[in-house]
């Protein structure tokens, strides 16, 4: 797998190829554009509110088309993406095969991304990623509403082609001589992942083709003028959604499951409790759905059912945290950037998680609903868990990728303004949200705490900011002219364990 | 793996499904006993519309964007739209339900004492959804 980009060849080449590294490095760069493009959103959102009043964006308007077009790019063009990047790269390899298992396929669901972002990106809609009907049907204007619509439509595609690809690639591709038990965690995380995607797109394809046809004015579905209900759309939307935060973060966590050990220089402390988990979490991902739609009207007992759901998934989450820290307990631990990275990742999920205890409760969740509270929360699972997790594992496969080592200093300088700033911005997003502002306004009244408040979480994402812009220049000036990596032991660990670069997968 | 016990994570398993157990029985109990509208609470009907609140109380009486009631009653919201969704929202007394068009939701709340206090939309609900804001005005029972 390693040097995919010292040996000099035509971009077409990689482009057109169907190897799963090549494919790797095309979702690698193009999540990595996109994780710059929804960035730059979310600052222009952070200066807007950095004072109360119109600042640099004219009107609301505009306002409510780039928080929507910010969340879309960051999960579905970024973090799924870059997800699938690492996966290309590691499962194949990891399960012993020369290839995924379809690679036509898996370059097809690659190149259905590009059009899907362009979609998005041009249309530029305003009805928020949530798309919530009746406003996405009656009140959004067209044609970004559409083009957003066949954009995710597309994606949901890839998803799911992307998905069959690993579950057939680690069930039926591995090794002969390999047991599923001995497949690594990072494998078994996009095996449960995958599964999950299979499960969860259709439902929200067939609500987006339903979306889009009471748009047109054929059905009426979710419109309630003609008989239909917004509220099944709610459900059908989180049925999917929900879960999906588990496709993102359980891959996140098996990248963190390949760094920990390795820098603490410790096996892992329990590997069967890791699959253990991954298994549950996969399932009990399905049970809490409609813990996002309590105050739609909800009976206590639909309520209570989902409330429960909701906590059955701490269990399985905490053991992954547990294993995480028994893992490093005596360890002795490389404080190199990947490994920053995924300490940090891990500190930003237990305080995600225990913020999403308190949502889960009934009564509390009242007060959090739809505040900034909310946005602080799952910031810190997709900013804090899964794009610490993925950014650690970034710089992890920079030298098997590039043959090059990246700066270890511009590395830790990154990631302790990223780490900085996170906290900052999210944390205080969280006690925003208990002064009562709501998600998603363009302007808010003149009131001291809200002004402090966004004005912290505003210096705190510029600092991301510029944090990223340090990460940017390190990947393009290391990966050019970055000293050599010892490609045996590029991180000087001592190699005892198995590296990814063991077992080379030749172009074919 | 397989060589060292793993007794300190069942531990901490239990731990965290215990305290799981009381975080949900203790919301049970609290939302069982915020749910439960007292019998003799005057009913108020807020419509939510792009972008303002209008209420209608027992009375018959008609109010947009501010709301008056006593202190020391309790208030029965029946929560409605006519156009798209919107959640409305007296954060000071954690009252918040959405409405949509189509159903009625109901929330109550009882004043205890007189100011005056924020309402807000806090569903998305396009254009002016930032400004979807009202007044509630608690007054003494004597004035």
């Amino acid at each position: 797998m390693v040097l995919e980009l010292q040996k000099p060849r035509p971009v077409w080449q990689i482009m057109f190829s169907t190897h799963h590294t090549d494919v790797g490095l095309l979702y690698l760069i193009m999540s990595i554009a996109f994780l710059f493009l929804g960035g730059t959103l979310a600052l222009l959102i952070r200066a807007e509110l950095f004072f109360p009043g119109s600042q640099i964006i004219a009107d609301s308007m505009t306002f409510n088309r780039i928080f929507t077009v910010h969340g879309t790019t960051l999960i579905f063009l970024f973090l799924l993406p870059s997800a699938s990047a690492v996966g290309n790269y590691f499962v194949p390899i990891m399960v012993r095969y020369k290839d995924m298992a379809y690679p036509k396929l898996n370059a097809i669901a690659f190149w259905m991304i590009p059009p899907a972002g362009a979609l998005i990106w041009l249309g530029f809609a305003d009805f928020t990623w949530y798309a919530t009907p009746p406003y996405s049907i009656i009140s959004s204007p067209g044609p970004a509403a559409d083009m957003w619509i066949f954009g995710l439509k597309i994606l949901g595609i890839s998803s799911v082609l992307g998905a069959i690809n690993f579950v057939v690639t680690i069930l039926k591709c591995k090794h002969p001589d390999m047991s599923i038990g001995q497949v690594p965690l990072l494998a078994w995380a996009f095996l449960s992942s995958s599964l999950i995607v299979i499960v969860a797109i259709p439902t929200f394809a067939a609500a987006l083709l339903m979306l889009l046809t009471d748009r047109l004015g054929v059905t009426g579905f979710f419109n309630p003028v003609m008989g239909g209900d917004p509220i099944a759309y709610a459900h059908l939307f989180w049925f999917t959604f929900h879960p999906e935060v588990y496709v993102l973060v359980i891959p996140a966590i098996g990248m963190m499951y390949e760094i920990i050990p390795r820098f603490s220089r410790k096996p892992i402390f329990s590997k069967s409790s890791g699959i253990f988990a991954f298994v549950l979490l996969s399932v009990v991902s399905f049970s809490s759905w409609a813990h996002h739609m309590y105050a739609t009207g909800m009976s206590f007992t639909e309520k209570t059912v989902f409330m429960l759901g909701t906590l059955a998934a701490v269990p399985a989450s905490g053991m992954h945290v547990f294993n995480f820290v028994a893992t490093m307990w005596n360890g002795r631990i490389k404080f190199l950037t990947p490994m920053m990275w995924s300490i940090g990742g891990i500190a930003l999920f237990f305080s995600a998680g225990a913020g999403g205890v308190a949502n889960a409760a009934m009564p509390l969740d009242f007060t959090t609903h739809d505040t900034y509270w909310v946005v602080g929360h799952f910031h810190l699972f997709v900013m804090g868990t899964i794009a610490f997790g993925t950014i650690g594992f970034i710089y992890y496969m920079f030298p098997y990728v590039t043959g090059r080592m990246y700066n270890e200093t511009a590395g830790k300088i990154h990631f302790i303004l990223s780490f900085i700033g996170t906290v900052l911005v999210f944390f205080t997003q969280h006690v925003l949200g208990l002064y009562g502002m709501p998600r998603r306004i363009f302007d808010y009244p003149e009131i001291p705490e809200w002004i402090v408040m966004n004005q912290i979480a505003t210096v705190g994402a510029m600092i991301i900011g510029v944090s990223m812009l340090i990460f940017l220049i390190n990947l393009i000036h290391s990966s050019a002219k970055g000293k050599p990596a010892d490609i045996h032991d590029p991180f000087g660990l001592g190699g005892k364990y198995y590296y990814p670069f063991e077992s080379k997968n030749p172009h074919h | 793996m397989g060589h060292h016990s793993n007794w300190p994570e069942w531990i901490y398993v239990g731990v965290i499904i215990a305290i799981m157990c009381w975080v949900g029985a203790e919301a049970w109990n609290v939302e069982r006993l915020v749910e439960h509208v007292p019998a003799d609470a005057e009913t108020i009907i807020v419509t939510g519309q792009q972008w303002f609140w209008t209420f209608e109380h027992e009375d018959g009486t008609k109010e947009v964007g501010t709301l008056h009631v006593e202190a020391g009653k309790a208030y029965k919201f029946e929560v409605v739209s006519t156009d798209v969704n919107h959640s409305f929202n007296i954060h000071d007394y954690v009252v918040l339900m959405d409405a949509i068009p189509g159903r009625v939701n109901t929330v109550w709340f009882a004043p205890d004492k007189a100011g005056e206090h924020d309402i807000q939309c806090r569903e998305y609900c396009g254009l002016i959804h930032y400004n979807m804001r009202g007044k509630l005005v608690v007054e003494d029972p004597l004035t």
